[in-house]
């Protein structure tokens, strides 16, 4: 039977929305306390360099300055990251510096002016070390080192095969080898760090900040400052978006802020610069590969190989999970026996490189999907039906050991075909118009080693609302939202019954791992379902003794529990927790139901690739047509068509915004977006949204369109699966591939600038191409 | 000096190298109007200066004195959100929000001109403003439907 949904599944808005529209949401910025001072971090101006000493007397004296942390301030040689191999960050440069930005030495005054002049007066000593930007001379012997304890540069490597590779190129009627790359693009975030530091005189370090995974940064302040983590405590405000990493870290202000206020009693705020977010770590790995595919003249692919390289940049955060994504994903949403792959990640003198929507899935499949096409063309085959015939379905095992539960990739293909006009116009459009087709399968909560697990606490008040306590973390995703909606169908209550906690409270709110690898609405969303069922069954109990019914005849609906048999006859909610809480003698009970979650699959295994890294997965087609000027080199987005198996849309007017947002950022990637580096020293050339251009209002395509494949997951809550990153996997390729279509000739490195299309255009005509 | 922000007068010394966002924000507490990029490129600082919407940290705070400044926290009157806040809440065009404040002020200076736009105008209309977050879709369906609701108040 199917169940009557009338809170999940509906475009309701956000339950936050009113209050960002009003500008009364408190955003990182926005938090003060009273008597605090202003922080400023002074960042490296060498690339590569032992810290020999640091003066900081002139700069102690200047008028309102309170004090100054080094390196020295923080416990020596304790150093934070992502697992005990890759831990090699400390909170401010202690032995060396590792990149231009990187950071040295902070000050707190009466005023930010203050702050500012006395960064200038602190003398930083330097003895100058060769330095090294380029991964494949970073690899080389003899390239400069610039961690003693990793060789050759190798932050992190992945290794893995399946079947026999050679074996299946043999088999293969074609096979093509090509080499891609990618850029370094920034997260684009708005909303600069912020955060306030407060070590309070009973010793706990408690910071206020606009952060994405609240316990992660949790964990990390209080690996770096030697504390328990108890004495830790990390209180999340609004967040000006995410996208990745560079949101779930700690950073330099977070340590310094805490180490200021230890050292002069009064809580310091910093809020870094936009020039400051873009010369710093994070952003996305940059990716050569070097990507291998064969297949039968009947269609089938029989083996994929692909060689890494990404540049990592000068420390490790979460590496090797960069490199091994890719490895993960190297197959799906295909069926193929043989598979290998081999990735490196690199140090090298560079903002430091972590996860960004798509998380390096999104660097290897825009070179094996543009491959995919390539193929199919040499072969006159069409990648649409390439794509059906090698399609995964229900039920299927991958060679690794993906179960593949809820799949409906043949449908989004099918769908992607019909919406876009596909078959009408492959390689049947005029001159510089083109039309391309991309693929892609999307992690649903990345299972990795740690904490996966998440929790929620729903309390049910006297007036008949509800207030819930998640764990998750909302950037602006919606999952208060969806939360809210998911606790409210449960409860048989209409949205605006729901309160929600606004942020994270690492001492008090339940625990979650954070908001990454697309977990939270099939993660936290399971264990609010959890916690509701729990709070229901609670007062479904005193219903069945006040009601005199059997407890599974008891229904909650349209703010009343009634029963069955007697339809409509029963209790207003309120009044039945009334009852509960005072009106049961010795068994009077406040209605709190609390929940957890996890998936209950295996870890994966690094090592092997072995194993099944996510409960479920989500699957894309996506559709790009575009027009280019051949006399300006400027590409057009006509119109952009995704099917998106997304198991079941729970809200919406929110997974469209998640698939446009998605879009829209990939487009900058794949059009323009570009952080550039100086090539004599690794400087970022463009620190300012002035010269780092991302997609405004003009360059989104003339028409898009949606289409949600609601396959219904069995694990997930109401069926859900993620929708906002995997949308930004498929676009990639499908943009290449209409460009190919477009021009005739193959653009492989990124972006597709005007000068790359009119220079392509060029050699075509020339004859070159 | 005398500003006049949302129809409150506020007196106070500033330092005449201040900015008008800075003011906003550090002077008279209207923490609605962001500090994104600080260089009149993102647009999260917008605010209505005499109904003309601008990048507030372009605006040396003293070059505003007898001009009438309008930010966010002044859109919504007697507790009744602004048609043009109402639309961005139901279309969904809000999403970290960050944006938000300067998107709705732009909007409102747009549409109290243009209260019959076409799609294209909308879009142009925003496109000094930037958002990570929407890929602009909903914002413009946000706009288009805050023109409607103004057409039927007015």
């Amino acid at each position: 039977m199917k169940e009557e949904l009338s809170v999940v599944g509906k475009g309701i808005p956000k339950v936050d929305a009113i209050l960002k529209a009003t500008g009364k949401a408190v955003y990182g910025a926005d938090f003060s306390l009273p008597g605090m001072l202003y922080g400023k971090i002074l960042r490296s101006k060498v690339p590569h360099a032992k810290i020999l000493n640091i003066d900081t007397r002139k700069a102690l004296k200047l008028p309102g300055v309170r004090a100054i942390v080094t390196g020295k301030d923080f416990p020596w040689g304790l150093k934070y990251g992502f697992t005990a191999i890759t831990r090699d960050q400390t909170p401010l440069a202690q032995d060396k510096v590792r990149y231009i930005g990187d950071e040295v030495a902070a000050v707190a005054a009466v005023d930010e002016d203050i702050a500012e002049e006395a960064l200038d007066l602190i003398k930083v000593e330097y003895e100058e070390l060769p330095a090294v930007f380029d991964p494949f001379e970073a690899m080389k012997e003899g390239a400069p080192q610039l961690h003693d304890h990793v060789k050759n540069n190798i932050s992190a490597s992945q290794h893995l095969a399946f079947g026999d590779v050679e074996k299946g190129f043999l088999e293969s009627d074609h096979v093509r080898e090509d080499q891609f790359t990618t850029q370094a693009i920034k997260h684009g975030f708005l909303e600069p760090h912020a955060s306030v530091g407060l070590w309070d005189p009973s010793g706990k370090a408690t910071l206020w900040g606009n952060k994405q995974s609240p316990y992660i940064v949790y964990r990390k302040l209080a690996m770096a400052l030697g504390l328990p983590p108890s004495k830790v405590r990390v209180i999340q405000t609004y967040v000006g978006a995410g996208f990745g990493s560079a949101r779930s870290d700690p950073f330099a202000l977070d340590f310094c802020a805490l180490m200021l206020s230890k050292k002069t009693g009064k809580p310091v705020k910093f809020v870094y610069t936009m020039e400051d977010v873009l010369v710093m770590g994070e952003m996305r790995h940059p990716f050569h590969m070097k990507v291998k595919t064969g297949m039968t003249k009947e269609g089938y692919i029989k083996a994929i190989q692909a060689y890494v390289v990404a540049d990592g940049g000068a420390y490790s955060t979460i590496g090797p999970v960069s490199i091994a994504l890719p490895a993960f994903f190297i197959d799906i949403p295909y069926r193929l026996p043989n598979v290998k792959y081999d990735g490196y990640r690199v140090f090298t003198n560079k903002g430091f490189c972590g996860s960004l929507r798509g998380h390096c899935i999104a660097q290897l499949r825009w070179a094996l999907g543009q491959q995919l096409d390539m193929v199919c063309n040499d072969l006159g085959l069409d990648i649409a039906e390439v794509s059906v015939k090698n399609a995964l379905h229900p039920g299927d095992e991958t060679p690794s050991g993906y179960k593949i539960t809820s799949c409906a990739f043949t449908e989004c293909v099918e769908r992607a075909v019909e919406a876009s006009g596909w078959k009408e116009k492959k390689e049947k459009l005029p001159p510089y118009r083109g039309i391309g087709m991309g693929t892609s399968s999307f992690i649903t909560g990345v299972k990795l080693s740690g904490h996966n697990s998440a929790s929620c606490v729903v309390k049910m008040n006297e007036d008949g609302t509800t207030s819930v306590m998640t764990g998750a973390t909302d950037i602006g995703q919606g999952s208060s939202t969806i939360i809210s909606q998911i606790v409210a169908e449960v409860l048989g209550l209409p949205i605006g019954d729901i309160t929600i906690n606004a942020g994270i409270d690492t001492d008090f709110t339940p625990i979650d791992p954070g908001t990454y690898g697309s977990r939270v609405s099939f993660y936290s969303g399971n264990a609010a379902k959890i916690a509701a069922e729990d709070a229901k069954k609670q007062l479904a109990e005193v219903a069945s003794k006040v009601m005199k019914v059997p407890l599974e005849e008891i229904i909650f609906k349209d703010r009343k529990v009634f029963s069955k048999s007697n339809h409509g006859k029963g209790w207003k909610i309120d009044a039945l927790i009334r009852y509960a809480q005072h009106n049961m003698g010795k068994e009077s009970k406040s209605i709190i139901g609390s929940g957890s979650y996890d998936s209950g699959i295996d870890f994966i295994d690094f090592k092997t690739g072995k194993g099944n890294i996510s409960p479920t997965y989500t699957f894309a087609a996506d559709v790009v047509e575009i027009e280019v000027d051949p006399e300006t080199g400027k590409i057009t987005i006509l119109k952009a068509v995704g099917a998106h198996d997304i198991g079941k849309a729970l809200n919406p007017i929110l997974c469209a915004g998640q698939l446009d947002g998605a879009w829209i950022q990939a487009e900058g990637q794949l059009l323009y977006e570009e952080l550039k580096r100086d090539k004599k020293d690794g400087h970022v050339l463009n620190p300012s949204f002035m010269d780092y251009k991302m997609p405004t209002s003009m360059d989104i395509p003339l028409k898009n369109k949606h289409i949600f494949v609601e396959s219904m997951d069995p694990d997930g809550p109401f069926g859900a699966k993620e929708v906002g990153e995997g949308a930004s996997v498929a676009i990639f390729p499908a943009f290449g591939n209409a460009v190919y279509d477009a021009i005739g000739v193959r653009i492989t490195d990124l972006p597709i600038t005007p000068d790359k299309v009119l220079k392509a255009i060029k050699e075509k005509k020339q004859g070159k191409k | 000096m005398r500003f006049n922000v949302n129809g409150v007068i506020y007196e106070e010394e500033i330092d005449h190298r201040r900015t008008l966002l800075e003011v906003l924000r550090e002077n008279f507490g209207l923490l609605g109007t962001h500090k994104g990029c600080d260089e009149g490129q993102c647009g999260a600082c917008t605010v209505l200066i005499d109904g003309k919407a601008v990048n507030s940290c372009l605006v040396l705070a003293i070059s505003v004195q007898g001009k009438k400044i309008t930010t966010i926290e002044g859109l919504a009157q007697g507790g009744k959100l602004h048609p043009v806040q109402e639309a961005f809440v139901e279309s969904g065009a809000i999403q970290c929000g960050f944006c938000s404040p300067g998107m709705i002020m732009v909007t409102k200076a747009f549409l109290d001109q243009h209260p019959n736009p076409t799609e294209e105008e909308a879009k142009r209309a925003i496109s000094g403003n930037l958002c990570r977050c929407t890929g602009y879709f909903q914002i413009i369906d946000a706009v288009m439907k805050a023109a409607e609701k103004m057409r039927k108040e007015a």
